[in-house]
């Protein structure tokens, strides 16, 4: 067990990856020399050469392309699309190719392609830098969408991702690159939990908050304060986006009878509008309270000095806690349906 | 090295069926003008049964056999010239009316078929045929194969990799992107341009102010036009690139300039968009009509040759017929089948509530479902 930093969790998994299969070859824009933007490839080219650690021409849509091309002849590409809001011109390749090629061809073709997509904001980074494009490929069929929230999961499931005979979408939450955790490194991928599993992070009583990647620790905060008011919160880690691990889930809100999610993307269409339907479904009769949402506006991505105002933050989720409650909150008085 | 050929496109049938000497080109047919005239005529064979393929495949889409059928009527030489250039370990990367190269390719019958009857998205398995499904988005299987020859490099592999892809298909970024990794990292790969004049309704000046091949120079990959419609040379630019490829040179790009005599499937009307004395022109540069002149001319084919040929062709009409009317559907279940390689829980419980939906009619089989009263009948 070491401390290190949710960026070092993720480069080490990459490094025990490539130890481990020679198939596992690193794609995307300088990643070799510079190590990455974010230097989460830091020092793999040095030791693994510029086969193994492709700095690529600057084409998002040539760099997943050719990604399937490799997976064609044998490889485990690992790509890395520099941000999250330079992912859409290889939109085609992803949902269309990659996300489909396994069941085009009935299983005979495997697409084991990891994309790594530093997402989400609160970084102060300028437009296009922030964004959080999760929806779009957990509505696509063929891809699995992850999120860690944590180094220890950062580890693992980077390398479960990479065994992964299905593409995945790996969204790594850039603002908690940062975060120090401690990292057991001889934890083996799925020992403890595999990364299609949610994870009940604080147990409660009162009220089940849902979260993912960056979010997660804001929630774990939130309910640190929210049990000094006297309320007990339990919040789930979901992990997995898709598919999404209802166990745990109906599991806490049967307990609770009352579900908050949170998520920085926007509100209409996000995965927390999906989360309250499928639990409204499961749960309807154990349900005190319609399932609420704590999301981002349904706005471009605004200008960094307005970016908190944005992002969910622990008194707008504890905000959301109450409304949940039945107590007095923001919108106390008002037609909530309106 | 490859080189432009100043723009004339090569050409080594004239279009009355004369054999042109090439200084450059020749060695590579040095098999088939020795006295291998089985060669040759396998070439005519696969030309006039592509095209019966072709006639085939669209009277069965007339006949609602088929959802939809992509014609290629007038680019045989192009895609059986090319063909027949690929070896057996070098993989191929095609769009979707690359039917011809499929066949050559040896992809069984039926399996050229499951696509356009719609029982299955992709008919073939590409390991056995070193043959990748076909791609229907316009211009995204160059960057596969780019990609995978990449792959074959880094193995330290002595194949190729050739792409198929049409005029419209330069225009979009992934086919200007695929030669940008191709040419940075000198991947053993072809791209194989039919330039057939048309995408949809839209004319090759729409999407190029210059000669196709003039672009690949541009990213540093050697280029040459030939004359899409001359089987002879397809077959010998195919061979020289191919080689160039295989013997560790790089990329190269061939424009075969041809033309769709036909439709751009079945569901256009190009009398819409095309005027009739070009087509009338271009049926007067036939690929199968020049190359049959040169057979004749030469002594190779004769009336027999030609009606054993003939006979081929009906009876390879007959065994698509056969086998796509009889094509059974797909079973209900296949559905969910495939999405992932491992178990994905929220589409296993959709699937089981569908097997229980489905099992629902089973117990009251006397109440068939209302949708099979109005949909899905043939």
């Amino acid at each position: 067990m070491s401390a290190m930093t949710f960026g070092k969790a993720i480069n080490t998994g990459l490094r025990k990856a490539m130890e481990q299969d020679p198939k596992v070859v690193l794609m995307g824009e300088d990643i070799g020399r510079l190590g990455g933007v974010f230097r989460i490839t830091d020092g793999l080219q040095k030791d693994f050469g510029p086969h193994r650690v492709i700095d690529t021409p600057l084409a998002e849509s040539g760099i997943m392309g050719t990604a399937i091309g490799m997976a064609y002849r044998g490889y485990r590409p690992v790509v890395e699309i520099q941000f999250d809001g330079f992912v859409y011109p290889a939109f085609d390749q992803i949902v269309a190719q990659m996300a489909k090629l396994h069941y085009r061809t009935r299983g005979m073709v495997k697409v084991p392609i990891t994309l790594r997509l530093p997402f989400g904001g609160g970084i102060g980074s300028p437009e296009h830098h922030s964004e959080s494009p999760e929806a779009y490929f957990a509505h696509t069929a063929g891809l699995r969408v992850v999120a860690p929230s944590n180094p220890q999961d950062a580890f693992t499931m980077i390398q479960e991702a990479i065994a992964s005979d299905d593409p995945v979408v790996f969204l790594e939450p850039k603002r908690r690159y940062h975060d120090k955790g401690d990292v057991d490194e001889s934890l083996a991928p799925g020992a403890a939990l595999d990364m299609g599993s949610a994870r009940v992070a604080v147990e409660g009583s009162d009220v089940t908050l849902v979260a993912y990647g960056p979010m997660v620790k804001t929630c774990l905060d939130a309910a640190v304060a929210a049990s000094d008011e006297g309320v007990s919160v339990e919040v789930i880690d979901l992990r997995s986006l898709s598919p999404v691990d209802y166990g745990p889930l109906v599991g806490s809100v049967k307990k609770t009878g009352r579900l908050v999610v949170a998520h920085e993307a926007s509100r209409t269409l996000g995965l927390g509008a999906e989360l309250a339907a499928e639990i409204t479904e499961r749960c309807f009769y154990h349900l005190e309270h319609a399932p609420v949402r704590v999301t981002g506006f349904d706005v471009p991505y605004p200008p960094s000095k307005l970016e908190f105002h944005h992002l969910p933050d622990l008194d707008r989720i504890l905000d959301g806690v109450d409304r949940a409650l039945g107590r007095t909150n923001s919108l106390s008085g008002t037609e909530e349906e309106a | 090295m490859l080189t432009g050929d100043d723009g004339a496109p090569v050409q080594l049938l004239s279009p009355d069926g004369q054999r042109r000497p090439h200084e450059r080109y020749d060695r590579l047919l040095a098999d088939l003008d020795s006295d291998d005239s089985n060669a040759l005529l396998a070439l005519y064979e696969d030309m006039i049964v592509t095209r019966r393929i072709d006639a085939e495949g669209t009277a069965l889409q007339r006949q609602g056999q088929l959802a939809l059928w992509p014609p290629f009527l007038g680019q045989e030489a192009a895609q059986v010239g090319s063909a027949h250039a690929i070896n057996r370990d070098d993989f191929i990367f095609a769009s979707y009316r690359e039917i011809a190269v499929a066949y050559v390719r040896g992809i069984a019958l039926p399996d050229l078929m499951k696509q356009w009857r719609g029982t299955q998205n992709a008919g073939w398995n590409p390991f056995e045929s070193n043959m990748a499904p076909t791609q229907v988005v316009i211009g995204a299987q160059p960057l596969h194969a780019v990609g995978y020859a990449m792959g074959v490099q880094f193995d330290g592999a002595e194949s190729a990799v050739i792409t198929y892809f049409g005029d419209g298909a330069t225009s979009q970024g992934d086919v200007n992107e695929s030669m940008v990794f191709a040419a940075s990292f000198q991947a053993p790969v072809v791209f194989f341009c039919q330039n057939n004049h048309w995408a949809i309704s839209e004319p090759v000046g729409i999407q190029a102010h210059v000669p196709i091949g003039l672009r690949a120079p541009g990213f540093g990959i050697p280029s040459v036009r030939v004359d899409g419609n001359d089987i002879l040379a397809c077959l010998a630019v195919t061979r020289e690139a191919l080689e160039h490829a295989r013997a560790g040179h790089g990329p190269s790009y061939i424009e075969a300039v041809t033309y769709r005599m036909g439709a751009h499937t079945t569901a256009d009307d190009p009398t819409r968009y095309r005027d009739a004395n070009e087509l009338e022109d271009w049926k007067g540069r036939d690929p199968i009509a020049r190359f049959e002149a040169y057979l004749t001319g030469s002594g190779i084919l004769d009336d027999a040759g030609r009606s054993q040929v003939a006979e081929k062709a009906d009876a390879v009409a007959a065994a698509i017929r056969e086998a796509t009317i009889h094509m059974p559907d797909p079973e209900p279940e296949e559905l969910f089948e495939h999405v992932y390689a491992g178990p994905h829980a929220v589409l296993e419980r959709q699937r089981d509530h569908f097997e229980r939906y489905r099992a629902g009619f089973a117990e009251h089989s006397n109440h068939a479902p209302h949708a099979a009263l109005t949909e899905g009948g043939h």
